[in-house]
C-alpha cells in the first residue's frame, strides 16, 4: 500500500547492491536527511537539543558500534561504557594538548581542532578496543562478556586514579574547554543548540554510512560468517584472528567516537565512574537488542526508544496536566488503564505466539499506541511522584528485553520490517 | 593402470587426466589410543573425480579433515602442488585452493544464499577497511568483479530464484547445493565433498551426481569426495579408494576395486567356517 516495487528494474549489480534498492526507501532516506540537515536546525531549541536530538544521535553512534560486534560479529561485550570512557578521556587530551615523551625527550602536543580530536579518540580506542578483543581468539560466549566486563571496571578504574588522564584537576573530573569550528562554539557552556546538534549529526550520519558499507562488503561478510559458524568460516579462508579483531577494533572506534561526544560535547564535564559505569553498557547493550542485532537502522531505533521512553513517561505520567478537572483525570485513569490492558496483551499475546509479528501481537501494538497517542494529546500528564515512574522505566525495559529475546531477536528492525511487507498488500492480503 | 606414471592418464570417456596434484603419504593419525587412520598413502591427479569409500567408521572423513587441515596427523606427509605442505591452519589450507563441502551442512544460516556464496570468494577480495569504508570505486568495483563471478556459480547450479532467500529458510536439497557453489565460488583447484548426497531422494541425487559430472567437465576441477551410494560412486569416479578401520585395503579405477577381495570382504563380510 504505501510502497511499490513493481516497474522498478535493476540492470546492474550495482545498482542490485545499493542501500536502498527500492526507489520509494532511496528517497524517503533522501528526505529524512534533508530534514535532519536543513528544516531542523532551524526549529531546535536547547530542550529539544539536550533532551532528544543529541543522546539519540551520540547513543546511535554507540550502538551501531556495538551492534557491529555483537550483531554482525556476534561477540559479545559488557565493556561498552569503558570503552566510552576511553574516548572522552582521549578526546579531553587531544582537545586540550598533551605532554609526550618519545625516546626521552618530551613534547608538548598543541591543542587540536575539536573534529579531529574526536576522530582520534576513535583511533585511540580502537587500540584499546583490540587489546581486549584478543581473549576472544579462546573464549566464546558468557565468558567473553565476563572478559569484557573485566575491561569495563578495569577502564574505570583506570580512569580515576591516573591524574595524567585528567590533567590533575583536583576533583579528578574532566571539563570540556570552548573550542570552536569555524568560529561557531561547540564545546564548552556558550554553545548554540544548532550547532551541537548538527556536529553530532554529521558524526552519526557519516558513521552509520561508514558502518553500511563495511557490513555489505568482504568485511561484513567475514564477520557474518564468525558470527554464524566459525568453523564453516575457517574453512571457507577466514582468518579468525582477524576477523574477530577488526570488529572489535571498528566497533571500539565507533564506541570511543561516541564517547568523545557525550563528553565534550553533550555532557561537557564528566566523571568518570557515574558517566560511563557500568549501566551505559547495558543501556547500549539494551538498544542493540530492542533496535535488532545485525541491523544499521535497529541501532538508530533502539537508541531512539531508549532516550524517548523515559522523555515520553515523564510528560506522560510525572508532569502536571495544564488542568486538572475531574472529568480530566477520569479520562486520564480510563485511557491510562486501557494503553495498560493493551499494553499487556500485546505482551501476552507476543509471547504466546513466540512472535511480535503475529496477527493479533500487532492489533494489541496498534491498539497501545492508539490510546497513547489519543491520551497524551488529550490528557498530559498525571502527575505521578517521579521515582515511581523511574520504577516504571525499569519494568517496562525490562519486559521489553524479555519479550524481544524470546519472540523476536531482530527487534524493532525486524517489525518494521514485517509491518512494511503486511502494509505493502494491505487492505487485500489475499 | 601404472599409479606410479608421473604424466597420467587418459580416461574412459576421452578425459586427459593431469600430473599428481596432492599426494599422501604414509598418513597416520591417532586420537589417544584410537587408531583412526593407518599409513595411507594415495594420491589425487589434477583433473579426475577421486573417491573414498568404505565402511562406516573406516576413517573416510578423518581422511578429508587431514586434507583441510582440521587434523594435523602424527606421522606422514602432504604433498601438495609438487611441494611438502608444512603444519597449517584451516583458513591457510582454504587460502591455497581447497575447498570443501560438509556432511552436515555448514552454511551461515543468517545470511542470503548470495551472501553465503559470495563468502567463497572472500579469499580473492582484497580491498582493506578504508576503501571499503568509502566503497564507491575500488570496494565496489571489487564487489562487482566478484558478483558477476559468483552469479555465473549460481547460474550453472542453478539456484537463481533463491539468490535473495535466507538459507534458513531452504529445504535440505538446495542447501547442499548451495553449500556446492559456496565451494565453487572459491574456484579451487582441489575441492573435496563429504558425502555430497546423504540424505537425498534418487531424484536430487541424480541432480547433484550431474553437477559434480559438470563442475569437473566444465572448469576442469579436481574432485575428491567421500560417499556411502556404492552405484554413484562407480559411476562418477575415475579412481577410488577403499578404506576399512583406518587402513588402506584397495586403490583403483572401479572396475579394479569392484574385483578386489579385501572390498569385497569389508563390505559383504567374510564367512568365518
Amino acid at each position: 500500500m504505501f510502497y511499490r516495487e513493481a516497474g522498478d528494474f535493476k540492470t546492474s549489480y550495482v545498482d542490485d547492491g545499493q542501500t536502498f534498492p527500492i526507489k520509494f526507501d532511496r528517497y524517503r532516506y533522501y528526505f529524512v536527511l534533508f530534514v535532519a540537515f536543513a528544516i531542523v536546525p532551524l526549529l531546535v531549541n536547547d530542550y529539544w537539543v539536550n533532551a532528544i536530538f543529541l543522546p539519540f544521535l551520540i547513543y546511535s553512534i554507540a550502538a551501531i558500534g556495538l551492534n557491529i560486534l555483537v550483531g554482525y560479529c556476534g561477540q559479545v561485550s559488557l565493556g561498552t561504557g569503558g570503552f566510552m570512557a576511553v574516548g572522552a578521556y582521549a578526546c579531553y587530551k587531544f582537545m586540550t594538548g598533551m605532554d609526550i615523551w618519545i625516546g626521552g625527550v618530551q613534547y608538548a602536543l598543541p591543542p587540536i581542532n575539536i573534529f579531529f580530536s574526536v576522530i582520534l579518540a576513535g583511533f585511540v580506542t580502537a587500540f584499546v578496543g583490540l587489546l581486549f578483543g584478543l581473549p576472544s581468539l579462546r573464549i566464546k560466549g558468557f565468558y567473553l562478556a565476563v572478559a569484557t566486563l573485566a575491561a569495563q571496571f578495569f577502564l574505570v578504574w583506570l580512569f580515576n586514579k591516573w591524574s595524567w588522564a585528567y590533567n590533575y584537576s583536583a576533583s579528578g573530573q574532566i571539563n570540556a574547554p570552548e573550542r570552536e569550528i569555524f568560529g561557531v562554539a561547540i564545546t564548552g557552556p556558550s554553545t548554540e543548540a544548532w550547532a551541537t546538534y548538527l556536529f553530532c549529526l554529521v558524526f552519526a550520519t557519516l558513521t552509520a554510512l561508514v558502518a553500511r558499507n563495511l557490513t555489505r562488503g568482504s568485511v561484513g561478510r567475514k564477520w557474518m560468517a564468525i558470527r554464524d559458524m566459525d568453523i564453516a568460516a575457517e574453512i571457507i579462508g577466514v582468518n579468525p584472528l582477524r576477523a574477530k579483531l577488526s570488529a572489535f577494533a571498528v566497533s571500539s572506534f565507533y564506541v570511543g567516537i561516541a564517547g568523545a561526544l557525550f563528553f565534550a560535547v553533550y555532557l561537557g564535564a564528566v566523571e568518570v565512574g557515574e558517566a560511563f559505569g557500568i549501566q551505559k553498557s547495558f543501556i547500549v547493550l539494551f538498544m542493540v537488542i530492542i533496535g535488532g542485532l545485525g541491523s544499521i537502522f535497529g541501532s538508530f531505533a533502539g537508541a531512539a526508544f531508549l532516550v524517548l521512553l523515559p522523555v515520553l513517561l515523564k510528560l506522560m505520567l510525572a508532569d502536571q496536566a495544564q488542568s486538572i478537572s475531574p472529568v480530566a483525570n477520569v479520562f486520564g485513569w480510563l485511557f491510562l488503564a486501557l494503553f495498560a490492558i493493551s499494553a499487556i496483551m500485546f505482551l501476552v499475546s507476543a509471547v504466546r505466539s513466540r512472535s511480535i509479528i503475529s496477527t493479533s501481537a500487532l492489533y494489541w501494538l496498534g491498539a497501545s499506541i492508539a490510546t497513547f497517542i489519543i491520551y497524551a494529546l488529550t490528557i498530559g500528564g498525571m502527575g505521578w511522584p517521579t521515582d515511581i515512574v523511574a520504577h516504571l522505566q525499569f519494568v517496562i525495559v525490562g519486559a521489553l528485553i524479555i519479550i524481544f529475546l524470546v519472540a523476536e531477536p531482530h527487534g524493532l528492525a525486524q517489525l518494521w520490517r514485517v509491518s512494511k511487507e503486511k502494509l505493502r498488500l494491505w487492505p487485500f492480503p489475499h | 593402470m601404472n599409479d606410479m606414471s608421473t604424466e597420467g592418464y587418459v580416461t574412459e570417456d576421452g578425459r586427459k587426466i593431469g600430473g599428481v596434484l596432492m599426494e599422501m603419504k604414509d598418513i597416520s593419525l591417532r586420537f589417544g589410543g584410537v587408531k583412526a587412520i593407518t599409513d595411507i598413502s594415495f594420491n589425487i591427479r589434477e583433473g579426475e573425480i577421486r573417491a573414498i569409500i568404505g565402511p562406516n567408521g573406516a576413517g573416510k572423513s578423518s581422511m578429508l579433515n587431514v586434507i583441510s587441515g582440521f587434523y594435523i596427523p602424527q606421522e606422514g606427509e602432504v604433498w601438495y602442488k609438487g611441494a611438502r605442505r608444512p603444519q597449517m591452519k584451516p583458513y591457510e589450507v582454504a587460502q591455497q585452493g581447497i575447498a570443501r563441502t560438509f556432511q552436515n551442512i555448514a552454511l551461515f544460516e543468517g545470511m542470503s544464499v548470495l551472501d553465503n556464496v559470495m563468502t567463497g570468494r572472500l579469499n580473492h577480495m582484497k580491498t582493506g577497511l578504508l576503501a571499503q569504508s568509502i566503497w564507491k570505486g575500488k570496494a565496489e568495483a571489487e564487489e562487482v568483479a566478484n558478483r558477476e563471478k559468483v552469479e555465473k556459480v549460481i547460474d550453472f547450479l542453478e539456484i537463481q530464484h533463491i539468490r535473495k532467500t535466507p538459507v534458513s529458510r531452504l529445504p535440505y536439497g538446495l542447501k547442499k547445493r548451495v553449500e556446492l557453489a559456496r565451494a565453487l565460488a572459491v574456484e579451487p583447484s582441489l575441492l573435496l565433498l563429504d558425502e555430497p548426497m546423504a540424505g537425498m531422494n534418487v531424484e536430487e541425487k541424480e541432480d547433484m551426481s550431474r553437477f559434480i559430472l559438470d563442475v569437473n567437465d566444465e572448469f576442469g576441477t579436481t574432485i575428491a569426495l567421500i560417499e556411502h551410494d556404492m552405484g554413484v560412486v562407480m559411476d562418477l569416479s575415475d579412481r577410488v579408494v577403499v578404506m576399512d578401520y583406518g587402513k588402506k585395503i584397495g586403490d583403483g579405477t572401479p572396475d579394479e576395486v569392484r574385483g578386489n577381495q579385501a572390498v569385497i570382504d569389508a563390505y559383504l563380510g567374510v564367512s568365518h567356517d
